[in-house]
């Protein structure tokens, strides 16, 4: 499932999975629509932004986590501090890319969240 | 301001553009400009900011430096819609990146987008904000920093 609420960022991910390496099974543009969409389709990866209007991207990994301890999430932000990324470690993400990113660095990190 | 802090959006800019399909960005030498006449062109992304520093951190092209933009990042769909998504992750990114050198007391807002007239960006007129120029292939635009602290 891919959550951000930029579009362009939602559409540049999935075209990076060009080699097909996942199935994109949900997209959102905030923490609320992604966590009735991880209720319906139960993603096994998640590409999570952080700064969201309605509920971000922290709040929403604690909510997912509670749901499926087994999920394994991915931020995908442009908050570059390291305070934040621990916070999302703490809320139960496993990795985390900055924006900007390329399209290797973004396949490397899934590939590296699922290995 | 220091220029300690606008390098920090500077550096921001130059890393963004390194990630598309032509990195030959070029910074011009930033410059103040009174908050009464705002620096804008087609189409602006803003973000709010708050915390040690408070003002504002936008965006600001013309559609067609945008265009080529989207085009440069591999998306082939041009719309309107998108047009305005890129300003405002444009000035997300060069905003949230901010955060590594100011901290995660460094608060930003998600993206607002106007279009058109410079008048429709309402800035503290006690304020002046400094203009970074961005000069890309054979495009002029600009990030805009109005903070206080």
């Amino acid at each position: 499932m891919i959550v951000d609420d930029s579009n362009i960022i939602r559409r540049k991910i999935e075209r990076c999975n060009d080699h097909n390496v996942f199935f994109v099974v949900a997209r959102a543009s905030n923490g609320e629509e992604a966590f009735r969409q991880f209720q319906i389709h139960r993603p096994t990866v998640v590409t999570m932004d952080l700064t969201m209007p309605k509920m971000d991207g922290l709040d929403c990994i604690r909510k997912l986590v509670e749901l499926d301890q087994n999920v394994k999430i991915l931020v995908v932000s442009a908050l570059s501090d390291k305070a934040t990324g621990i916070q999302a470690l703490k809320n139960g993400a496993q990795g985390f890319l900055c924006k900007p990113f390329s399209d290797e660095q973004l396949v490397q990190a899934l590939l590296e969240l699922v290995n | 301001m220091t220029e300690d802090v606008l390098q920090v959006f500077i550096d921001g800019v130059v890393r963004f553009f390194q990630h598309t399909d032509d990195d030959s960005v070029k910074v011009g030498t930033p410059y103040l400009s009174e908050n009464s006449n705002p620096e804008a062109f087609d189409v602006t992304g803003i973000i709010g900011i708050s915390g040690p520093y408070r003002g504002c951190v936008y965006f600001t092209a013309p559609k067609i430096f945008v265009k080529h933009l989207l085009l440069s990042m591999g998306e082939q769909d041009t719309r309107k819609e998108y047009i305005a998504d890129l300003v405002g992750e444009v000035a997300n990114t060069i905003s949230g990146n901010a955060r590594k050198a100011f901290g995660h007391e460094f608060m930003i807002s998600v993206p607002v987008i106007v279009e058109g007239a410079p008048n429709s960006i309402n800035l503290p007129k006690h304020l002046l904000s400094y203009v970074i120029p961005i000069y890309w292939k054979t495009y002029h635009s600009a990030v805009v920093i109005c903070l206080e602290n």
